[in-house]
């Protein structure tokens, strides 16, 4: 893996390079590096010189050869360990400061780890720890799950440092939730190249191929020779990352790259970065898809990882209300608000079902949408849309799609498909719908929209009337939890950071609550691997700390446990959130399976349960929260205590700190 | 009858017809307009402790939420919602995602102390008399 050393030149300046071959490293020995510093001038003005370089370019570097002259006087002098950076010297890794604060990074998350230290010091010293400023974290998966949080608010990808090896390892299940949610995250990996050189730990910590271990599962990686080489990799990382599909992305450092002294005459350019303009679909195709959309009868649109900017949701509105068309919002982004009239998402079987043309935007599941699983003994499938019903799909979905992990989901044969992002292809969608509404069309239009505003209106109710049933039974029920939480928060500018609620049946928020804004949904966890609720939330909540917002998270137990460290970098780095435990005591969703598992083998129905209950003793989460510096209360069973709870919490939250409500609630 | 799992190609005649008899039955049970509460028949007398126990113990709460209320798989079955012989006849031979409970494992007896508990469940409260469910 490791390619042979070779001597970087670039614009006659000598680069540190990785390196199998002791002799020739630069700074493989104390003496060695002695002779760096106190040649470090000389040194400088002999790497400037052009003729100098080529020449040394030829020859083996002078490690390889004899070591330098020894004088008397050095002779019998201790060894001189001037351990410091020269004064015309700087650190390799305060250059690669420099280009990540090129591209705008808020913050670094972090648990701290040696093979990235000199990256941390720079970070610290060199770029003052602002922009990026670090976030200490106590697991490498929070790291990554809080950078997809973060990104989810800000649509900004955050940095996040780790071991090359055991960070990564303990990073690999987010970046999984990541990449399944195409969601950017710079993943930056200490890693010690040089075997000569390594200490001991660094042993454990050094590895040929670090990103070998998620490649699977991110975009683009790289391992980078000289800072030259970094620099461009690093703004290429970037671009790759945040253009769409975006996905995470993996930048492997090497420690002696890091930590190697540069001289400050190096002429070290930064990299311009310009993201590249997402693609939009072909003039030819659009335009067919709006003549279809104009013909329909019933066209219905399903939203899932549409809406990338706060601009996606303004045109999905406009281009529903000019079609009076229903959309569904799958709930990947935030697409479409709660409750437009047009928002069929709580009939949305019936809405699929009814459709004559169904428009899938960036829709990762539209087999799943069309058709349906019937998960028994023997499962079985059946399509749920008409035979007849015309397909679309804008999605770039059909541009980048990678082996091995499934996430793609079942082939669905469509009668258009557009490779495109269809955010960027929404404008020409909707002006090419415009040309072709005639006054005709129009009144069938309106006939529809005021149908479907009629059937939403009814499933809104509906929503309302069934939050009632249950609502004062103890354990809390979920319904009146959210009910709860709306009560208190509706007038304030929220964000509902994190919920398991994914289904419609159990997403009671979004069945009750008015979502009208783009942070207000991030979404859910993407690969569906527990333990992203946490950490997400708390990195959607400083996400949301600078424009003052109040950030909810209703935050299962299950998850919580996976790693609760979270709850104390909140509480360090003063992140105001509010997180109400939904603590239903056990992984429920677990549950149900074992039970269909009991069933269907038709010999014992009763015990479910063992295996997947998180009681006995029952988990105190106030006390846990407690521990670490967080506001907390509960359990609460009462639901009638919750309101108040909910309000003391909330006045906590709103003085900029974190704090938990458990509450010991129902089943979802 | 596409989208059969592979398997199926090789079970027998018999097998494939009951697939297909199955198929139906989902389609029916999509299409079939919501039942409406009768009176409720030959229910045999339940007794609802014993069925609020068995409701947590053999699981239907887990998907119909601890008071049958509805919750994350399975719809509200209560109160007061299925004649009897829907609600017994649906929890043996159910048509959709529900997993079947068969005789061996839950009597007509336990079923029906189910039912009892079920239908025992309060009224909830008129919508509009609760402010944190204001629209
Ligand atoms: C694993 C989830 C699950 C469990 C456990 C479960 N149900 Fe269901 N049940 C469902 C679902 C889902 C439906 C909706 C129809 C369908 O898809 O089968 C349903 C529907 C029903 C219905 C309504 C049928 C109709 O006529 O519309 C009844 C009655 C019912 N269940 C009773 C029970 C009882 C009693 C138990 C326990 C003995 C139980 N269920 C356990 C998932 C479940």
């Amino acid at each position: 893996m490791v390619p042979p050393y070779r001597a970087v030149r670039e614009l006659g300046n000598f680069h540190y390079a990785p390196s199998m071959s002791p002799k020739r490293h630069p700074p493989a020995s104390p003496e060695r590096r002695t002779f760096l510093q106190k040649g470090a001038l000389a040194g400088a003005a002999l790497v400037g010189a052009p003729a100098a370089a080529a020449a040394q370019a030829a020859a083996p570097p002078a490690a390889a050869q004899a070591p330098p002259p020894l004088t008397h006087a050095v002779e019998s002098a201790e060894p001189e360990d001037i351990q410091v950076l020269g004064d015309n010297e700087r650190a390799g890794s305060d250059y690669m400061i420099d280009v990540f604060k090129s591209l705008g990074f808020e913050y670094f998350f972090a648990n701290p780890g040696s093979s990235f230290r000199g990256l941390h010091e720079s970070l610290l010293n060199h770029g003052g720890n602002t922009a990026p400023e670090l976030i200490t974290c106590t697991h490498e998966e929070n790291s990554v799950a809080m950078a997809h949080g973060f990104y989810k608010v800000d649509g900004k990808p955050i940095a996040v440092m780790a071991h090359g090896t055991v960070g990564l390892q303990h990073a690999s299940m987010a970046i999984y939730n990541a990449w399944c949610d195409r969601v950017p995250v710079y993943v930056i990996l200490g890693n010690h190249a040089d075997a000569a050189i390594r200490r001991g730990a660094e042993w454990y910590h050094g590895v040929q191929d670090a990103a070998a271990m998620v490649r699977d599962y991110t975009k683009w990686d790289d391992f980078p020779w000289s800072l030259t080489h970094f620099a461009e990799s690093a703004v290429r990382a970037y671009q790759i990352a945040m253009t769409p599909p975006m996905a995470p992305v993996v930048m492997v450092l090497d420690g002696g790259l890091q930590e190697h002294p540069i001289s400050r005459n190096e002429r070290l350019p930064i990299p311009r970065l310009t993201m590249p303009v997402p693609p939009a679909g072909e003039r030819g195709a659009v335009e067919e898809v709006a003549k279809m959309l104009v013909a329909a009868e019933n066209p219905v649109f399903v939203a899932d990882r549409m809406a990338r900017t706060p601009n996606g949701m303004k045109m999905l509105v406009e281009l529903a209300e000019i079609l009076q068309a229903g959309v569904i919002d799958q709930g990947s982004r935030m697409n479409f608000p709660s409750r437009h009239p047009l928002n069929q998402t709580q009939r949305a079987r019936a809405a699929v079902v009814d459709a004559d043309v169904i428009l899938g935007l960036e829709l990762v599941d539209y087999w799943g949408t069309v058709n349906a699983l019937r998960d028994q003994l023997h499962r079985t499938t059946r399509r749920v849309a008409k035979t007849t019903a015309k397909l679309i799909s804008i999605s770039t979905g059909d541009l980048y799609i990678k082996a091995n992990y499934q996430d793609f989901r079942r082939l669905q044969d469509v009668d258009l498909a557009i490779a495109a992002d269809p955010e960027a292809t929404l404008p020409a969608l909707i002006d090419a719908v415009r040309r072709l509404v005639t006054g005709d069309r129009q009144r069938v239009f309106q006939e529809r929209g005021a149908k479907l505003a009629q059937a939403s209106r009814a499933a809104a109710e509906a929503n309302r009337v069934a939050a009632t049933f249950a609502w004062d039974a103890s354990p809390v029920s979920v319904a009146r939890l959210c009910a709860e939480v709306w009560n208190q928060i509706r007038n304030e500018d929220w964000s509902l950071v994190s919920s398991y609620y994914s289904n419609d049946q159990t997403n009671w928020p979004r069945r009750l609550w008015n979502f009208d804004k783009p942070y207000q949904w991030l979404g859910h966890a993407g690969g569906g691997g527990i333990g992203y609720g946490a950490p997400a939330s708390v990195g959607a909540a400083l996400a949301n700390k600078k424009h003052g917002r109040l950030s909810v998270a209703i935050q299962t137990d299950g998850d919580m446990m996976y790693s609760p460290g979270v709850l104390w970098t909140a509480a360090h780095h003063k992140i105001p959130l509010l997180s109400v435990m939904n603590n239903n005591r056990q992984y429920h969703q677990e549950v149900m399976h074992v039970q269909k598992m009991c069933n269907a083998r038709n010999r014992g129905i009763d015990r479910g349960e063992i295996g997947s209950q998180l009681s006995n003793p029952n988990i105190d989460f106030a006390k846990l929260a407690q521990s670490m510096g967080v506001y907390a209360e509960g359990p609460i069973s009462n639901p009638n205590e919750l309101g108040p709870a909910l309000a003391r919490a909330i006045a906590v939250v709103k003085k900029g700190e974190p704090a938990v409500v458990d509450v010991a609630t129902q089943v979802r | 009858m596409r989208n059969l799992p592979r398997r199926r190609a090789h079970a027998s005649a018999c097998a494939l017809l009951a697939v297909t008899l199955t198929t139906i039955g989902i389609a029916q049970a999509q299409n079939a307009p919501a039942p409406k509460p009768a009176a409720p028949a030959a229910a045999p007398a339940g007794k609802i402790d014993n069925g609020g126990v068995l409701f947590k113990k053999v699981g239907c709460y887990q998907c119909h939420a601890n008071e049958a209320q509805g919750g994350l798989s399975g719809p509200r079955i209560g109160p007061a919602l299925f004649p009897w012989a829907r609600f017994l006849d649906y929890t043996r031979k159910p048509s959709g995602e529900m997993p079947p409970y068969s005789a061996k494992v839950l009597t007509d007896q336990d079923v029906a102390d189910i039912y009892a508990w079920v239908n025992a469940r309060p009224r909830p409260p008129a919508v509009n008399s609760l402010p944190q469910l204001a629209p």
